[in-house]
């Protein structure tokens, strides 16, 4: 025991000394909320306008409906086109939007000019807001006013109570759904990211030599053992800094932006002091935040932590045995191909199963050993029952003990053999070996 | 003479092939004892199932009597043919870290690599990396991880390979002085010069097969042909029956060399006829070297 602590200190040690793991670390949780941002915050930068240019034939006033859109900055102009087209040139307006005569049945010849190349959105957007105008033109002209359509249009939500154990909660399931898959993905990335790990120190050691001194000192076994849980501390301790530092920079944003405002205790008294335009908005943030509140944190953290180390350990036991078995990395991709596949599948799947968290291919994937620990994070959220988790946990449990076994059998044999690639009937002889 | 190490019937097969035919061998204690063959006599896997890298199918060892466990892991250092170090480590950590598996304690070790890196002149290399050493010294710390946790029995595979001629002079002293201080040593080559000069017992192994094994001199006098090489100043003239002219060299210096090959008497007889016949410059017996003992055997 006190060799495979040796062993996994090294291995920890080595790791997080390493100028990779130290940028990984604290870079991690800002690329990751980059990623999360950006996308967000370029959706909603709209303080610069664009301003277009409307020159206006249709005869059809759309024009004047047109200056009363917010997205962008219409501006009339009227003339000859040809001219127009000139003095839009010399102007720093981007767009010059040109509506001839039309036939309102059979719209045609409007054309946007643009200076530089226009983006798919803009186009999409310019396309929506000329068309709901024709149309409300048409439906003035057919005499159906405005006010009685907006009145057919029902907006509405179905609010979702799930009954469990005779307490009513409120489910979200696109909040479920949202927390589901987050787990699932960063436990199929971490098993991959530091399986992978295991596999390559595994191969680094067979190659460079060392382990056959290594091995006159301690068992395989121990060995083996020691690695895993060396890069397994590494990966907890790199985990638990990823969560201080996100925690860290949400408290930030909830402070910076006061997100507090938005509480369902303190939504009422915010409502009241805004503009009626964001009224929406803010509604929009309480549901948000009301739908965050309502998943189990404590549950899905003690789950994440199980799956993700008991999951781990199982697969770096296998990879442990892929690398010993063979020469070079680029000899592992076919043993590595079968033992990944599982793990790819529960991914794959992870989409349908939350369509149906309950159904048996659910069940089943996130009850057998290779594949639960990635399906069973996407179903935690929408409430599992008790007796399925706990099959499901001891199943990974056991699997993890015997492929440690297993494995440790190619390790032992594998570790020392070299100049070729053993086939799936060495490796079963391996096994046998007593 | 106590045996340190007491091999018996040790047999190994890997799929069809046999790699140890039951093998006997005894090592005294405090003695270097060379494991000689050929590539792929089976050296190597008779080596490893000494440091119980492998199990043999069948067979025993016994390491001061005691049938060999685990626990005796402690007692072994090994420096393996192939040689590896964990590239990226520096020594010093590498060493101390090499020296904990072995069971000793983070100070024990220290003093015993400041020890070691003393004598072989690498105590200022602690901060470097393996990777920035050269081969030579490379080699230098890899010894020294086999002997820093003062192993009874050391085994050395092939331990030369890689040393320039003056680093091969200092590691022959060290393992000499290892020998001194009461290590057994087992010593595996298949360079026949450093045997000679180094080894006291010796086994000779091919194709998994003990062919020979003893001590050194005694297996060179029982391969002694009662020949003698004897330098004139004149060419012989007279024969003699008693004996048999072998061979006849002018060498360079204008002087006769012979082989001489005894029929029956003694090798007075012989310097007699010589000092007779001309001016006697040297004489000396002929001893087979290790290389003809050793081609001999394997060819038989």
């Amino acid at each position: 025991m006190n060799k495979i602590l040796l062993i996994a200190q090294r291995e920890f040690l080595v790791r997080i000394r390493k100028k990779s793991f130290i940028i990984m670390t604290i870079l991690g949780p800002f690329l990751f909320g980059f990623a999360m941002i950006v996308p967000v915050w370029m959706s909603t930068k709209g303080s610069e306008k664009t301003t277009i240019q409307v020159l206006d034939k249709s005869g059809l006033d759309i024009s004047n409906k047109l200056i009363q859109n917010t997205e962008f900055d219409f501006v009339i102009t009227d003339g000859d086109l040809l001219y127009i087209k000139e003095v839009f040139a010399q102007s720093p307006n981007e767009g010059l939007l040109y509506i001839p005569k039309i036939d309102l049945d059979n719209p045609d010849g409007i054309t946007y000019y643009s200076k530089s190349n226009i983006d798919i959105e803009t186009q999409q957007k310019i396309n929506r807001i000329v068309k709901t105008e024709l149309q409300n033109k048409k439906l003035e002209l057919s005499g159906i006013g405005k006010e009685f359509l907006e009145n057919i249009w029902t907006k509405m939500n179905i609010q979702t109570i799930s009954i469990d154990a005779g307490e009513e909660q409120k489910s979200f399931a696109e909040a479920n759904a949202i927390a589901g898959l987050t787990s699932a993905v960063l436990i199929y990335f971490f098993i991959f990211l530091y399986g992978t790990l295991v596999l390559r120190g595994v191969i680094d050691e067979k190659s460079n030599r060392i382990v056959e001194v290594i091995i006159t000192s301690v068992r395989p076994f121990q060995l083996m053992m020691g690695k895993i849980l060396g890069i397994a501390t590494m990966a907890l301790i790199q985990f638990l800094i990823w969560m201080t530092l996100t925690f860290a920079i949400s408290g930030f944003i909830n402070s910076r932006f006061q997100m507090n405002r938005f509480s369902s205790d303190n939504i009422d008294q915010t409502l009241a002091k805004l503009k009626p335009g964001d009224i929406n908005n803010a509604l929009e943030m309480n549901k948000t935040l009301v739908a965050i509140e309502s998943i189990n944190f404590p549950l899905m953290l003690t789950a994440f932590l199980f799956y993700f180390f008991i999951g781990y350990l199982l697969y770096a036991a296998l990879f442990a045995a892929i690398g010993a078995a063979v020469d070079g990395e680029s000899d592992s991709q076919q043993f590595m191909l079968p033992v990944t596949i599982p793990l790819i599948i529960s991914f794959v799947f992870a989409q349908t199963i939350i369509n149906d968290p309950d159904s048996s291919l659910a069940i089943w994937l996130s009850i057998i050993p290779l594949t639960s620990p990635v399906t069973m994070m996407v179903r935690i959220p929408f409430g599992v029952p008790w007796w399925q988790l706990l099959i499901s946990m001891s199943l990974l449990f056991a699997a993890f003990i015997v492929c440690t076994w297993i494995s440790a059998k190619i390790y032992r044999v594998g570790i020392l053999m070299y100049g070729k690639k053993p086939s799936y009937y060495e490796i079963w002889k391996w096994i046998k070996y007593s | 003479m106590d045996n340190y190490l007491q091999i018996n019937d040790l047999y190994k097969k890997y799929n069809t092939q046999v790699v140890l035919n039951k093998v006997n061998i005894n090592i005294p204690q405090n003695k270097i004892f060379g494991l000689l063959g050929p590539n792929g006599a089976g050296k190597t896997s008779l080596i490893r199932t000494i440091t119980q890298i492998i199990a043999p199918d069948s067979g025993t060892i016994h390491i001061k009597g005691a049938l060999l466990s685990e626990k005796h892991n402690r007692l072994i250092g090994y420096l393996p043919e192939e040689r590896g170090l964990y590239k990226k480590m520096k020594v010093g950590e590498q060493l101390l870290y090499l020296a904990q598996l072995k069971g000793l304690s983070k100070r024990d070790a220290r003093v015993n690599i400041d020890n070691w890196s003393g004598r072989l002149g690498i105590d200022t290399w602690y901060e470097k990396r393996i990777e920035e050493l050269s081969k030579g010294m490379q080699q230098k710390v890899q010894f020294i991880a086999s002997v820093v946790h003062n192993p009874e029995l050391l085994i050395l595979d092939e331990p030369f390979s890689g040393f320039d001629p003056i680093n091969t002079l200092q590691l022959k002293e060290e393992i000499l002085k290892l020998k001194s201080n009461g290590t057994t040593i087992i010593f595996s080559t298949h360079r026949m010069d450093t045997v000679e000069e180094l080894c006291d017992n010796i086994a000779l192994i091919n194709k998994g097969n003990i062919l020979l094994e003893g001590n050194q001199y005694e297996i060179k006098s029982r391969y002694k042909s009662l020949t003698y090489k004897a330098v004139l100043s004149s060419k012989l003239q007279k024969p003699n029956y008693d004996f048999e002219i072998v061979s006849e060299i002018v060498n360079p210096q204008n002087m006769y060399e012979y082989e001489i090959k005894l029929k029956q008497g003694n090798s007075n007889d012989i310097i007699a006829y010589l000092i007779s016949q001309s001016e006697l410059i040297s004489f000396n017996e002929k001893i087979p070297s290790m290389d003809e003992i050793f081609v001999q055997t394997v060819n038989n």
